[in-house]
């Protein structure tokens, strides 16, 4: 018997060399391990022998079918490899070709400067407010301490609507009034309002009769001028780098007092000196002070127990600024391929 | 325009740097923009030695100058120069105005080493025929061969160019109110300028009798010279005016802007004898007409304030004189005027009779009384020294002002806790010297005086300590954050969907674009498919700016045109901004357009292009993102910019909230479309929460049916039935094939019906049963067969 299977197993080492196909190796299994195979066969005359022998056999031919099963095996797995290479083979691409663009948007640019404004602000507790473009004259002159008549208003510079009732708003300050005035005077503020403003400018490079405003307000408890610097400072390092450094310049505002223009550190030349902040080192970023007596006053607030400060960017200036673009229409009239590359993530 | 020479005359300067100072002067709040210094390098006194006729042209001369330290050779083209004239010589280096550099070269073939100078061409003198003509300036003889020119002529000035806000614009903008500016700055005191004249024994009572009644003419003084002398006024008084921007016209007229550039307050020179006896000041009658100094007539209101002669108007009160009563060249007598009126009266008459100068614009910003007093003596003064004026004794008075003084007391931490500093009340001291605010200090409370010249301070902590702030220096605020209690910012009202929408507009591939309100009116009127009104401005800049837009549709297709002019391709974008119609009710818009390819891929066939149900996915994927899903459908609407067969109004719970469709061929050749939300519309629906639904764990079965229909039967009017006849257990509808003209006129609509419950497990009979029930429903209600 050991001779026989001893046969068939190195019959099947010669065989196998032969086996090329998944259907040598169906062929092979059926030729020696399948149901009627060289090796199972060996079984088939079992009764014929003692039972010490059907042991001993059963244990030479099973020894053998699992020798027989792992050969095949092998083999079977060589040749799956081999097939799966050829197929992977087969299906490889040009990697180099061009890729299926998804489709994408990019913000406005304006948008952008928006949303950084709105990250920090609203980390810091501010909410984020609109108000009607289309105002009242009350809101956007009289409540900030610009009465009509008053020799400081800009009326000239103002697109009215209604009379002198209703005006496109000249800056975004009236939402602020409408803010406070909304909280009858005992509720403490903590707003920015992004929006659009309208002045009678002609349109050039660095004029628009439409712009963007970001203005602030806080009004609490014991708001000092200095809060408004730590302020500021926070937001101008975000949009133009933790090394910004800011300072105050005295100014006069109608709607606050001690009233400062805010400058920042040059952001190009660190303060040596370049073209951006004329040789100054410093550029003016925009304006801010302690929110006004009359103001507060104005709208509902006892100016001794409340105080705040409030400030106020242009979104185009900040964009300019930043992204080195020389020319304010560039916001209005979008070129795409201008537009599209701020679809992107800045460090922060 | 301050001149530096003049205020000198108040305030001691010697050895100031004038550009450091206007850097001082800046940092503390007065924004000095620009620095003007008229002196011009190599500009010297010269004496013509020799002038002979160019031998190469007929008006031009040849000069052989003396300029002190050498003799030049000029070619000259001015008819009036000749050996022995003392000129004024621009050498090689000098820059004139207008940036024009002299240079030595040769002129038709002469050398010439410089210009001999006319006063237009330093710019001393308007360029006109006149001045033209007058050829260089004739200097005497006895000017100093080789001394600075500018300074020779006393010309030698340095003058700042202020922008000064608001606030201030009633105490810098004269030269003894930028005197104290700088007396703050570098803490030095100003001092006021003389005023003696001698009075003769007749008393202006006299002659006039003055009467106010009006409440909008708080003061009112009047005093009269006599036998005035008209002519030219004094160099210096000449010099003084031209420096500050004004042209001297007489002795008269110069004296009255003078006193005005030196006190801020302007007088008016009424003509004694054509005056008459009275002065009534009072509200002007409705349609009273008065001819004003430029001969124009002014027909008045109520709303003006005028000076009569007790009938007729003879002077516009802060604004302009009358003919009337002007002062001319036969002119003896003159009534003086200085007054205070009340300033929103006068900005508003100025800006309505479009009548502005430097006196209604002062007269406009308010007045200190105590230069008004201070002013009329300078004019009496000057008239008399300048004008051999007689002054008379006594004057005419209104005072109704209320002299009360603005006082405050505050202590330095009050202050310290506008600012946020650490300021001492040494530091507080030493602040209020150099404002020259008079104060004592009673412990630790400052009781400060606020000088009337300061119009703009008022008694509060705040006007103080912003005072006091900017001259310790900003440079000493920390960075300190607000100590305020801690909460989370929202999004208020509608901004939060506006977020949400462009967010989710960008994600879905479109970029956002921003465009002007204001648009033409043919702009205005397109797209204005809610056929609402037009909102006009009464007074717009200019025609293409003249209307407020109802929609943004207009302004996206601009914008797509301005794109592809530049050859860019592919352009999908949105907008969203407010609209306001003409009854003042605004509706915030959400506008989108696409064009070209969406997605491709040329080499793997990938194309995705732009239509009517890319974007109408955009839509569903948006409203679906904000939780209108199975509330929103689209009908057939006629849009006149849109494809009347590709449009369709968005409608939500049945009611409309957009529109979407292709331009109008006749309107866009290419193929755009376009949609519009009203965003107003979306923020006054309320959705649902969001909330977990747990697949199904039972299986679900599909079953495919068509039917054929009539070609204009529409897929929304078939699945209507089917989903009817469905009932609860019909889950999904879905369309996957579309044969058009299967027979004519006819097409065949394919659809997938999905079959589902959430609880159990359907069973086949009872699918069939709903399954035979749709197509019974399909073919009796509609014009549909089975497909066999």
């Amino acid at each position: 018997m050991k001779e026989k299977v001893e046969q068939i197993i190195s019959q099947l080492q010669e065989d196998i060399k032969n086996v090329k196909t998944t259907q040598d190796v169906v062929d092979i299994k059926a030729k020696y391990i399948g149901k009627s195979g060289l090796i199972t066969d060996l079984m088939k005359n079992m009764k014929d022998y003692s039972p010490e022998e059907r042991k001993e056999i059963g244990q030479i031919v099973n020894v053998a079918k699992n020798e027989a099963t792992e050969l095949i095996g092998t083999k079977e797995e060589e040749i799956n490899k081999a097939i799966l290479n050829e197929k992977l083979e087969k299906e490889a691409i040009d990697i180099s070709l061009p890729a299926t663009e998804i489709a994408t948007g990019a913000p406005s640019i304006l948008e952008k400067v928006i949303e950084d404004f709105e990250d920090v602000f609203m980390s810091m507790g501010y909410d984020v407010v609109d108000g009607p473009e289309l105002e009242e004259d009350r809101y956007n002159f009289e409540l900030l301490g610009l009465p009509k008549g008053h020799p400081a208003r800009d009326a000239q510079d103002t697109f009215y609507v209604k009379g002198d009732e209703l005006l496109l708003r000249s800056h975004t300050s009236p939402v602020q009034a409408r803010v406070m005035t909304s909280k009858n005077g005992d509720e403490p503020v903590r707003i920015i309002c992004p929006g659009k403003a309208y002045r009678r400018d002609d349109d050039d490079a660095t004029h628009s009769h439409q712009f963007t405003q970001i203005e602030g307000l806080i009004v609490d408890k014991d708001i000092k001028l200095s809060d408004l610097k730590g302020t500021v400072t926070v937001i101008c390092k975000r949009l133009f780098g933790e090394d910004t450094v800011t300072r105050f310049r005295p100014s006069y505002y109608q709607f606050t007092e001690p009233s400062v223009e805010m400058d920042i550190s040059c952001f190009n030349c660190k303060g040596k000196g370049c073209n951006i902040c004329k040789n100054t080192g410093w550029i003016t970023i925009g304006g801010a002070g302690v929110v006004h007596y009359d103001v507060l006053k104005g709208c509902g607030y006892d100016p001794n127990k409340w105080s705040g400060f409030a400030f106020g960017f242009g979104a185009e200036r900040c964009a300019m600024l930043k992204y080195g673009i020389n020319d304010i229409r560039t916001f209005y009239n979008v070129d795409l391929r201008e537009s599209k590359v701020f679809d992107r993530k800045e460090e922060q | 325009m301050i001149s530096l020479n003049w205020v000198k005359d108040y305030i001691d300067l010697e050895g100031e740097d004038l550009v450091e100072l206007a850097d001082k002067v800046t940092k503390a709040g007065i924004n000095v923009e620009g620095v003007v210094t008229n002196h011009i390098n190599n500009l010297v006194v010269g004496e013509v030695l020799e002038c002979v006729d160019h031998p190469d042209s007929d008006h031009l001369h040849v000069c052989k100058v003396n300029v002190g330290k050498e003799t030049v050779q000029i070619v000259c083209g001015a008819p009036n120069v000749r050996a022995g004239l003392k000129v004024i010589v621009a050498l090689p280096g000098a820059v004139l105005p207008g940036d024009f550099e002299i240079k030595a070269g040769k002129i038709r073939g002469e050398e010439s080493n410089g210009m001999i100078c006319a006063l237009f061409e330093l710019g001393l003198e308007e360029k006109t025929e006149e001045t033209y003509n007058k050829g260089i300036e004739e200097l005497p003889e006895d000017a100093p061969v080789g001394m600075d020119a500018m300074e020779y002529l006393g010309c030698d000035d340095t003058l700042y160019e202020l922008d000064v806000h608001k606030h201030r614009n009633n105490d810098c903008y004269y030269h003894i109110g930028f005197a104290h500016e700088i007396g703050t700055v570098l803490g030095k005191k100003v001092t006021y300028p003389e005023a003696k004249y001698d009075e003769v024994k007749d008393d202006v009572n006299n002659y006039v009798e003055l009467k106010v009644e009006t409440d909008r003419c708080p003061f009112y003084l009047g005093k009269m010279v006599r036998n005035v002398k008209i002519g030219e006024s004094p160099e210096w008084i000449k010099k003084r005016i031209i420096a500050a921007g004004m042209r001297p016209i007489n002795n008269v007229v110069d004296i009255s802007n003078f006193v005005m550039l030196e006190y801020g307050q302007p007088t008016h020179f009424f003509d004694a004898d054509k005056l008459g006896k009275t002065v009534l000041v009072r509200d002007a009658y409705a349609d009273e007409k008065l001819v004003t100094l430029d001969e124009v007539e002014r027909t008045l209101s109520p709303a003006d304030i005028v000076i009569t002669d007790g009938n007729v108007p003879t002077c516009i009160a802060g604004v302009m004189g009358g003919m009337n009563t002007e002062v001319d060249e036969n002119t003896k007598n003159i009534f003086i005027e200085a007054a205070i009126f009340d300033a929103f009266s006068i900005t508003k008459t100025s800006n309505r009779l479009n009548l502005k100068s430097e006196a209604s614009r002062r007269y406009g910003k308010g007045l200190n009384y105590e230069y008004t007093i201070a002013a009329m003596d300078r004019c009496c003064a000057l008239l008399q020294e300048y004008a051999s004026g007689e002054v008379l004794s006594g004057t005419v008075l209104h005072d109704t002002v209320d002299k009360t003084e603005k006082t405050i007391d505050v202590t330095t931490e009050d202050l310290n806790g506008v600012l946020g500093m650490h300021m001492t009340n040494e530091d507080v001291e030493k602040q209020l010297d150099k404002l020259d605010f008079p104060y004592e200090l009673n412990g630790d409370t400052f009781h400060i005086t606020i000088p009337r010249r300061r119009l703009d301070v008022e008694p509060n902590k705040a006007d103080l300590a912003e005072e006091i702030g900017r001259l310790y220096g900003y440079n000493n605020l920390e960075d300190t954050l607000p100590v305020v209690g801690t909460k989370r910012g929202v999004y208020v009202g509608d901004v939060a969907l506006r977020k949400s929408i462009s967010k989710r507009l960008r994600q879905l591939g479109l970029t956002e674009v921003r465009t002007y309100t204001l648009v033409p009116e043919d702009v205005a009127n397109s797209f204005n498919y809610d056929n609402k009104e037009v909102l006009a401005l009464p007074n717009p800049m200019s025609s293409d700016k003249g209307y407020l837009r109802l929609s943004l549709l207009p302004s996206l297709i601009q914008t797509y045109e301005y794109n592809k002019a530049r050859k860019v391709e592919n352009i999908n974008i949105y907008e969203i901004a407010k609209t306001y119609d003409k009854d003042y009710v605004e509706d915030h818009k959400v506008a989108m357009l696409i064009s070209g390819t969406y997605m491709a891929n040329a080499v793997n066939q990938v194309n995705v292009k732009a239509d009517f149900y890319l974007l109408k996915g955009i839509i569903e994927n948006l409203l679906k993102y904000l939780g209108f899903k199975n509330r929103y459908d689209f009908q057939k609407v006629e849009v006149k910019e849109l494809h009347p067969g590709v449009s369709a109004s968005i409608m939500i719970d049945r009611k409309p909230v957009g529109i979407i469709g292709r331009v109008h061929p006749s309107m866009m050749k290419d193929n755009i479309y376009v949609a519009e939300l009203s965003m107003t519309a979306l923020y006054n629906l309320k959705t649902k929460p969001l909330k977990f639904k747990e697949a199904s764990k039972y299986p679900e079965i599909k079953k495919d049916v068509a039917f054929v229909v009539p070609n204009e039967l529409t897929n929304a009017e078939i699945e209507a039935v089917i989903k009817h006849a469905g009932g609860r257990l019909l889950d999904n509808i879905d369309i996957f094939d579309i044969y058009r003209d299967i027979e004519p006129g006819k097409k065949s609509m394919a659809y997938n019906l999905t079959f589902k419950d959430d609880t159990r497990t359907l069973s086949d009979e009872e699918v069939m049963q709903v399954f035979n029930n749709v197509i019974k429903e399909v073919e009796s209600k509609l014009d549909a067969k089975l497909r066999g």
